[in-house]
C-alpha cells in the first residue's frame, strides 16, 4: 500500500513536472508583462495603474499565488510614447514570454499594438478608453475602461432631461480627446441635440478664455469639455471667469478628486459620467460592486497616501481579470487564456460588470457608468 | 463682433502673450550676457510654481513666492557655476545643448521631488470663481496680477540696466565681453547674476500664472518653446522687446482663434514668426547690425 502511494506521488511529481515545462514555466511562477505610461503627457493615468498593479499583484502573492503559482508582473514604462510601447510589447512577447499583457494606459500605444498581440496571439486587456480597440473586435484584444459611445449617450440622456438643445463641444487634440468628440458628433441628432460649435484645442493649453469666449458668443445652453489634464481643470475656471453660468459636462477622464482640488470652487456643478468607485461608499449595501470598491479604495489609499482614480481601477480590473481567466483556464497556454477572458461573465470589477462574449470584448454595459456631479468638493450622484 | 468682445479677446492675449514674455525675458538676459539660449527656462517657470505650492502649506502666500523665487534664482546660480562656467570655452551650440541637458535633469527631478501630478497656487485675491467686470469684459483678478507684475518686472529691467552700474555693467558684457573685462568688469559674476535673474523672473512669472495655469513638472518644454518664438520675435538681446513681442503674439493668437478653428492657432503663430524672419531676419525690434555681431 505504501509503495502504491509512494509511486502515484511520484508519478505525480513527474507528470507535473512534464506540465508545467510544457508551459514553458521552469521556475514555477506566472509571468504578465504590463506596459504603463508611468512617466510622460500621461502619468496621471499610468502611475496609478502600475501602482495598483503591483499592489494588486503583491496581495495574491502573499496569499499564495493563483493555483499555487507565484505571479511575476514585469511593468515597463512607455512615457505614453507609442513607438516604446511596440518595442516593449515584443520584449515581452519574445524575451520575457509573458502569459498575458495589462495596458497600455492611453489609446493611441493601445491601438499600436493591436495588431501585435493578435498576430503573436497573446492576450491583452487594454486599458485605454477608445472604442476602436475593442471594435472591431481582436480575438485577444480586451479592454476594461468603459466604452466611450457610452459616454456621450450618458451626458446627451442627462441633457435631455434637463431641456438643453443646444451646445458647445470643446476637445483636446489627443486620441482621447478625438474619439470623444467623434462620439459625441455621432450621437447628438440622436437625441435631438444641436452642437452650435465644435472645436479642438492643444492638449497643453494653459488658457482657454478665448475658445470659451467664442462659445460664450454662441449663446450656447451647455458647454462639453472632453479632455484630460491640465485642461478639464482650466476650461470651468476660464468659464466662471468668464461669467458663463451654462452647466458644464466632462468625459469620464475626470474621474479622480486631484481635479476637482485644481479647479477649487470652479469645479461645483460639474456634471460627467464615470464608473462607481468614486462613489464607493454612497452606493447601497446590496450593490455588486461594492464590496469590491471599498477593499480596492481602501487598499490602495492606505498603501500610497493618495486619493484612488478610475484609472488605476482600469489596471484593477485588467489584473484581476486576467487572473480570473488564470484560474479558469484548462492550461497555462495563451491560447486558453484567451478563451477564458472571452467566457468570463458577470464578474464585479471597479468599471462595471463585466460579461465578455466573442462579439464583445469590453463587456460592460450602459449600466457601468454613473452620472456624477462635483458638490461641496466631493463627488456625488447627479440627482 | 461687440466691442466687449473685442475686449474680451484682448484680454485673453494679453494673458497668454505675459506667459510668452516670462520666459522670453529670461532667455534675453542670459543670451546677453553669455550668447547663450538658455532652454531650461521653462523649467525655472515650472520650479516657481512647485516650489511656491509646497511652502504655501508652511507660511502666508507672499513669503512663499519670495522665498520660491530666492530659491529658484539660486538654482539658477548654482546651474551657471557646476555646469556653465565649465563649459563657457566651448562652443556656443554646444553650450546650448547643456541646457537642453539641464531642462531634462530639472525636469526628472521634479517629477522625483513632487510627482506626476497637476498643482494650482491660490488665487492671490478672490477664487477661481471671482471676475472681474472691465467694460463689458470678464475676467479673472489674477489676470490684473499677472499684468501687474509683468509691468513692474520691465520697468524694473528698463532701470536696472539703464541707471544702475551693475545693470551698466552687464550690458558691457554682452556688447563685448573681452572689452568689459578690460574694463575691470568681473564677467564671471555678471554671468552668474544674469542666470540667477533670469530664474528669479521665470520663477516669479511660475508663481504669478499657477492659479491660472496650473503647475506641472513638464510644463517646461512647451513654454520654452512659445518663449523661444517670442524671444526671436522681438530680436534676441532685448527683454523689453521680449514683451511687446510677447503681447504681440498672444493678440494674433487670441483673434485668430475668433475667425478660424483653434486648431490652428500654433500654425498661425509660426507662420507669423517665418514671415518676420524672412522680411526682418534680426526680429520685430533688433537692429541689423547688432545681429549681424552676434554668434546666432
Amino acid at each position: 500500500m505504501k509503495r502504491i502511494f509512494t509511486v502515484l506521488l511520484l508519478t505525480g511529481f513527474v507528470l507535473s513536472t512534464l506540465f508545467v515545462s510544457c508551459k514553458k514555466e521552469e521556475t514555477g511562477t506566472i509571468k504578465i508583462g504590463a506596459i504603463f505610461a508611468v512617466t510622460g503627457g500621461a502619468s496621471f493615468l499610468g502611475a496609478p495603474e502600475a501602482k495598483t498593479a503591483e499592489m494588486v499583484v503583491e496581495g495574491i502573492n502573499a496569499n499564495g499565488g493563483v493555483n499555487g503559482m507565484q505571479i511575476e508582473l514585469i511593468i515597463k514604462d512607455s512615457a505614453a510614447n507609442p513607438e516604446k510601447a511596440i518595442s516593449f510589447a515584443k520584449q515581452l512577447i519574445e524575451e520575457d514570454q509573458v502569459l498575458a499583457i495589462i495596458g497600455p494606459s492611453t489609446s493611441g500605444e493601445t491601438m499600436q499594438i493591436k495588431d501585435i498581440c493578435e498576430s503573436y496571439k497573446v492576450p491583452l486587456v487594454a486599458a485605454g478608453a477608445a472604442e476602436a480597440i475593442v471594435d472591431p473586435v481582436a480575438s485577444y484584444v480586451f479592454k476594461t475602461p468603459q466604452k466611450d459611445s457610452y459616454v456621450a449617450k450618458w451626458i446627451f440622456t442627462t441633457m435631455k432631461s434637463m431641456g438643453i438643445k443646444r451646445i458647445g463641444v470643446v476637445a483636446a487634440n489627443t486620441g482621447f480627446g478625438n474619439a470623444g468628440k467623434g462620439q459625441l458628433e455621432k450621437y447628438a441628432s440622436d437625441f435631438g441635440i444641436e452642437i452650435a460649435i465644435a472645436e479642438t484645442y492643444d492638449k497643453a493649453a494653459t488658457d482657454l478664455t478665448a475658445l470659451l469666449t467664442k462659445l460664450k458668443a454662441q449663446n450656447v445652453d451647455a458647454v462639453v469639455n472632453w479632455s484630460i489634464v491640465p485642461a478639464q481643470s482650466i476650461v470651468p475656471k476660464n468659464m466662471k471667469q468668464l461669467g458663463m453660468e451654462v452647466p458644464l459636462f466632462q468625459s469620464h477622464g475626470f474621474g479622480n478628486i486631484k481635479y476637482v482640488e485644481a479647479a477649487g470652487e470652479a469645479a461645483e456643478g460639474i456634471i460627467f459620467p464615470a464608473g462607481r468607485l468614486l462613489v464607493a461608499e454612497k452606493l447601497a449595501d446590496g450593490h455588486p460592486q461594492k464590496e469590491n470598491l471599498v477593499a480596492y479604495k481602501t487598499a490602495y489609499e492606505a498603501k500610497y497616501g493618495e486619493d484612488v482614480s478610475t484609472f488605476g481601477g482600469h489596471a484593477y480590473d485588467a489584473v484581476m481579470l486576467v487572473i480570473e481567466a488564470i484560474k479558469s483556464a484548462d492550461s497555462l497556454e495563451r491560447k486558453e487564456i484567451r478563451d477564458a477572458l472571452e467566457a468570463i461573465s458577470g464578474f464585479p470589477g471597479t468599471g462595471g460588470v463585466f460579461s465578455f462574449s466573442a462579439s464583445d470584448h469590453n463587456g460592460l454595459g450602459m449600466d457601468s457608468l454613473e452620472m456624477l456631479t462635483v458638490m461641496n468638493g466631493q463627488f456625488d450622484f447627479l440627482q | 463682433m461687440s466691442p466687449e468682445q473685442i475686449l474680451q479677446y484682448i484680454f485673453a492675449g494679453i494673458t497668454v502673450g505675459s506667459i510668452y514674455a516670462f520666459v522670453a525675458i529670461g532667455y534675453n538676459i542670459i543670451y546677453n550676457t553669455t550668447g547663450i539660449i538658455n532652454f531650461a527656462q521653462g523649467e525655472f517657470v515650472m520650479l516657481g510654481g512647485m516650489i511656491s505650492f509646497t511652502l504655501s502649506k508652511f507660511m502666508p502666500l507672499l513669503p512663499a513666492i519670495i522665498l520660491a523665487v530666492l530659491i529658484t534664482a539660486a538654482i539658477g546660480g548654482l546651474i551657471e557655476i557646476v555646469f556653465i562656467r565649465r563649459m563657457r570655452k566651448s562652443s556656443v551650440l554646444g553650450m546650448v545643448v547643456v541646457t537642453i541637458g539641464i531642462s531634462i535633469l530639472l525636469r526628472e527631478a521634479a517629477l522625483y521631488i513632487w510627482d506626476e501630478q497637476i498643482r494650482a497656487l491660490s488665487f492671490f485675491t478672490g477664487t477661481e470663481i471671482s471676475s472681474v467686470n472691465i467694460l463689458g469684459a470678464r475676467i479673472s483678478p489674477q489676470v490684473l496680477w499677472v499684468l501687474g507684475v509683468t509691468s513692474i518686472i520691465v520697468g524694473g529691467l528698463y532701470l536696472f540696466f539703464k541707471f544702475t552700474l551693475t545693470g551698466q555693467a552687464m550690458r558691457a558684457c554682452s556688447e563685448n565681453s573681452r572689452a568689459a573685462k578690460l574694463c575691470g568688469i568681473k564677467t564671471d559674476s555678471m554671468v552668474n547674476l544674469s542666470f540667477m535673474l533670469s530664474a528669479g523672473i521665470g520663477a516669479l512669472g511660475g508663481c504669478v500664472v499657477s492659479p491660472l495655469t496650473q503647475t506641472h513638472y513638464a510644463m517646461g518644454t512647451d513654454l520654452a518653446i512659445k518663449g523661444f518664438i517670442v524671444a526671436i520675435l522681438g530680436g534676441l538681446g532685448n527683454p523689453i522687446a521680449a514683451v511687446a513681442a510677447g503681447l504681440i503674439l498672444g493678440l494674433l493668437e487670441s483673434f485668430s482663434i475668433s475667425i478660424l478653428p483653434m486648431a490652428y492657432k500654433d500654425v498661425i503663430s509660426v507662420i507669423i514668426l517665418l514671415i518676420i524672419l524672412v522680411v526682418k531676419p534680426s526680429g520685430l525690434f533688433g537692429s541689423k547690425q547688432a545681429s549681424s555681431l552676434k554668434d546666432f
